[in-house]
């Protein structure tokens, strides 16, 4: 006990045996069932895992942060302190005080009703008994030390005033203000484009460093971890699989699923179709104007210009990647050239001119122009089975075939995406992220599409499934000839999918040629940046 | 590699080929809630007896009792024993004759009159003229006709709720009561979600100036007041049970379809309608196939709300004299006439109160747990 006890005051946190239980009407699922984890002063530790690993939930049980239906067992101490079990008065001393969290969505996880000045008063106030006014000082403090331009103006500003990687900053200092010993990042720049992503980890680096805190980082991403951590637990199904420091991890994994892990990297490239291949879709001079506020009588007179002058020829069997960070436009203009939207330009699919084509005249045309989306737990319809959901096309486009035809027609597209034919009588909550994603890929291949707009398909991925989902779709290509427009904001996914890229910024467009002149000799600055922000972390 | 892709398989048994959908969890769930489902079988008895009881007393909700005028509920047969007594006496009395003898043995009499003279026995008539007394037979005759004994068949009536003041018993009312709010509750319910449903769907979805003038139709018919809507209906097209449902069902779609709408705008924004659009889906089949069926968990719930919505505004307009027309009545007239009454026969009111207050119970709790059946939160 006394050895044990001493082993805990070295440690920030010191977690043994901890077990995460959450009931549910099919019995109950262990979500974390058993780990043991030590965090010493002034340290980064990295949990990795994929989607389902129970490293949020670790965190969040010992937290004290879960949800109704879950149950925390085992020891969990801070500096000697049994968290576990702990009744929220007590808890509340230490969380928000001495261990702070960041989460990974900026844009939800501020409340929209307050100044960020008093969002982040808030914890000086209830910890330290300070007054809002006497926390303004820190407040200020604070913002200047996570890089917030114009901290005395942006201390009134609401969230929905400040960008993604402005709100994720204000967070920090959030967590900063009361100097906690430890903080805890779940998945801190997921959410966040590559070059804000760099910056934030530099930030957090910096203020690690300068306040010796200890950091708790949790993520997917082996490439922020090999560039920020000092150790390593990997985690999968709710049990630790490997711990080590870097080194180990990276340069001798003992484990078979931590070298999974690891290699999980896209890889591969795509050869370019021949000179002589027949252009199937073309958009020229594209451009989108979304209207902005207007009210009944008056219209709208403010607009905002999403893709300005866009254009793009694709190939048959090409793929062209769309690069840009949030709110460069890829999507709208993905959109524009299935005609989707209001949208001003030429717009040609197999040598015909579909520029004047209204909504009727596009119908029989969506047969050969496909969309697969970036959320796979959005885009498909909830209340539908998933046969229901791959054979709506056929319904529409070849209302000649009976229920059976149909029904054949979906085993065969379920298996050509890998799934069991089975599935067509389950509905698409019961089906993984990467299921999911395979569903949607064969509602939009079951039509037999010239051309599929892949916006974002792997954005929301596992590593490891993202690197299936990629050979599935290339495997489709070169079985049907298929052409793709590839729309993502990851470089590594991009250089592996496509033969031509596209960098888009501001709607317009920056840079283009074939992938490999894009990615060994960027002429643009901006396209420089981009690349350095995504490749120097791994 | 291979590990990795096994782990969603086997998450799913492999021998259950038919998926569980959202609505079949929902209802795992709703079973599990003991106030929503007490709520529910309540409902079903009521509904039950509303419907069904009519066939099995023998009472029609119209027939009148002239004896039987505001008699306090009770589980005795009436007339009691000893008030036949009387009832024969008077009855003796109207025919000129004295009564000497009588008894009650179950549903049967045997009484001996009496008189100077002899007595014509077609004066059996004035017995049977009573509302107690059927089938009277003359069975012995003696003292050369100045003495008969008589038989017949005994009424005896069971108004275990009382009856009011017109004589009528209250348990068949309070049955047809019920029928009648029970139906206008749910026609009218369905009146609203159908036209509100569709109307909400469609202003959401178009969207835009077509959004704009239908939500603002809806505002314009939100500020009429209801009171007058129907004083005017009425008016001119007489009391009618059918008018009835379609006022309500014409006011309360109005929340309705500003519920759908809501709902539809926050739809149109998710993926899978704009999978749908790339399909080709023209906007009525995006509307029907996708938009409506995923509103459909607010929508239950609102149902739920409404139809206690609708049988206390049924109550109201009844309460109002404006509701349904006599013989026909409805919980609320009933609860209207028992406040009438109130001091001097408080079962009037007790009564339908009861069932009115038990019925908006159970749907409050059966929508309490369709809420939480439903929350999307939950899943």
């Amino acid at each position: 006990m006394t050895a044990d006890s001493m082993g805990t005051n070295e440690n920030v946190l010191s977690v043994r045996g901890l077990k995460v239980d959450f009931t549910t009407p099919d019995g109950d699922v262990n979500a974390v069932k058993g780990i043991d984890l030590d965090v010493k002063p002034g340290e980064t530790l990295a949990v990795v895992g994929e989607s389902g690993s129970g490293k949020s939930q670790t965190m969040m049980g010992i937290m004290g942060l879960l949800a109704n239906n879950g149950r925390v067992a085992g020891s969990a101490r801070y500096r000697g302190k049994e968290l576990v079990g702990l009744p929220v008065k007590g808890l509340n001393e230490v969380r928000g005080s001495k261990i702070t969290m960041i989460f990974q969505e900026p844009m939800t996880s501020l409340d929209p009703l307050y100044t960020i000045g008093r969002q982040i008063a808030e914890p000086l106030v209830h910890h330290k008994g300070m007054t809002f006014k006497q926390a303004k000082v820190r407040v200020l403090e604070l913002l200047k030390l996570v890089g917030i331009p114009e901290p005395e103006r942006r201390m009134n500003s609401y969230p929905h005033e400040m960008s993604g990687g402005q709100r994720q900053r204000v967070m920090i200092a959030m967590a900063l203000a009361n100097e906690p010993d430890l903080l805890i990042a779940d998945e801190p720049t997921t959410a966040l484009d590559v070059t804000i992503q760099a910056q934030i980890l530099d930030l957090l680096r910096s203020l690690q460093q300068r306040f010796g805190m200890a950091v708790v980082l949790i993520t997917h991403d082996l490439g922020i971890v090999k560039h920020f951590a000092d150790r390593v637990v990997v985690m999968r199904r709710g049990e630790v699989v490997e711990k080590g420091s870097i080194k180990e991890i990276f340069e001798q994994p003992k484990e078979d699923y931590t070298k999974m892990l690891l290699a999980a990297e896209p890889s591969g490239i795509k050869e370019p179709p021949a000179d002589t291949a027949p252009i199937i879709l073309e958009g020229r001079n594209v451009s989108v104007d979304f209207a902005i506020g207007g009210g009944f009588f008056f219209g709208s007179n403010t607009s905002f210009r999403a893709v300005d002058g866009v254009s793009v020829r694709l190939k048959k069997g090409q793929t062209i990647g769309i690069v840009g960070e949030s709110g460069s436009g890829k999507s709208t203009l993905g959109r524009a050239l299935l005609r989707l939207l209001p949208s001003s330009g030429h717009y040609h699919f197999a040598d015909k001119n579909i520029s004047n084509f209204d909504r009727s005249a596009m119908r029989p045309l969506r047969k050969e122009l496909q969309l697969v989306f970036q959320d796979p737990y959005g885009s498909l319809s909830p209340r539908q089975t998933v046969g229901e959901i791959i054979t709506e096309g056929l319904l529409i486009h070849e209302p000649q075939l009976s229920r059976a035809d149909r029904d054949k027609r979906a085993i065969a597209a379920l298996k050509e995406v890998g799934l069991d034919p089975a599935a067509r009588n389950r509905y698409p909550h019961e089906f993984s992220g990467g299921q999911r994603q395979r569903i949607a890929i064969a509602r939009a291949v079951i039509l037999k599409p010239k051309v599929v707009i892949l916006d974002e398909p792997t954005s929301a991925l596992d590593r490891s499934v993202q690197g299936q989902v990629i050979e599935l779709l290339r495997d489709l290509q070169a079985k049907h000839g298929l052409s793709y427009i590839f729309i993502s904001h990851d470089l590594a996914v991009i250089k592996a999918m496509s033969d031509y890229v596209i960098v888009m910024k501001n709607g317009k467009i920056v840079e283009e040629g074939p992938t490999e002149e894009i990615f060994d000799s960027p002429h643009q600055a901006y396209t420089k940046t981009l690349m350095a922000a995504a490749f120097d972390l791994e | 590699m291979t590990d990795l892709t096994d782990i969603p398989t086997t998450l799913i048994p492999p021998e259950e080929s038919k998926g569980r959908s959202l609505f079949q969890l929902a209802v795992i769930r709703f079973r599990r809630n003991r106030a929503a489902m007490s709520g529910i079988v309540m409902l079903t008895l009521i509904t039950i007896f509303s419907f069904f009881g009519p066939y099995v007393i023998s009472h029609s909700y119209d027939q009148v009792f002239p004896s039987y005028v505001t008699v306090p509920p009770s589980l005795e047969p009436l007339p009691k024993a000893e008030t036949l007594g009387d009832v024969m006496k008077g009855v003796a009395d109207r025919a000129r004759v004295e009564l000497r003898d009588f008894a009650v043995e179950d549903d049967s009499f045997t009484a001996t009159i009496h008189s100077d003279q002899p007595i014509d026995p077609r004066s059996t008539r004035y017995f049977d003229r009573a509302n107690e007394f059927d089938n009277t037979q003359v069975t012995a005759t003696e003292e050369d006709g100045r003495t008969l004994k008589l038989t017949g068949e005994v009424h005896r009536e069971y108004f275990p709720f009382g009856t009011d003041a017109n004589g009528r018993d209250m348990l068949a009312r309070i049955m047809l009561g019920g029928q009648i709010s029970l139906a206008v509750g749910f026609l009218a319910s369905l009146v609203s979600l159908a036209v509100g449903v569709t109307y909400g769907a469609i202003s959401g979805y178009i969207g835009g100036r077509i959004d704009n003038v239908m939500m603002r139709l809806v505002e314009i018919l939100y500020s009429l007041p209801f009171v007058f809507l129907v004083v005017v209906l009425v008016v001119f097209f007489g009391r009618s049970f059918i008018l009835i449902f379609l006022v309500i069902g014409a006011v309360e779609w109005l929340d309705m379809a500003r519920i759908v709408r809501g709902q539809t705008l926050a739809l149109k924004r998710r993926e899978f309608i704009g999978a749908a659009q790339a399909l080709g889906l023209t906007d009525w089949q995006i509307i029907r196939r996708h938009i409506i069926p995923n509103t459909i968990g607010p929508v239950i719930v609102f149902v739920t709300v409404v139809v206690p919505k609708v049988i206390l505004l049924e109550s109201f307009l009844s309460f109002l004299g404006l509701g349904v027309q006599a013989p026909l009545t409805s919980w609320g007239a009933l609860i209207s006439e028992g406040a009438n009454k109130m001091q001097s026969a408080p079962w009037l009111l007790i009564f339908p109160a009861i069932f009115f207050v038990v019925t908006l119970f159970s749907l409050n709790f059966i929508g309490d747990g369709l809420r939480d059946a439903l929350d999307p939160k939950d899943r």
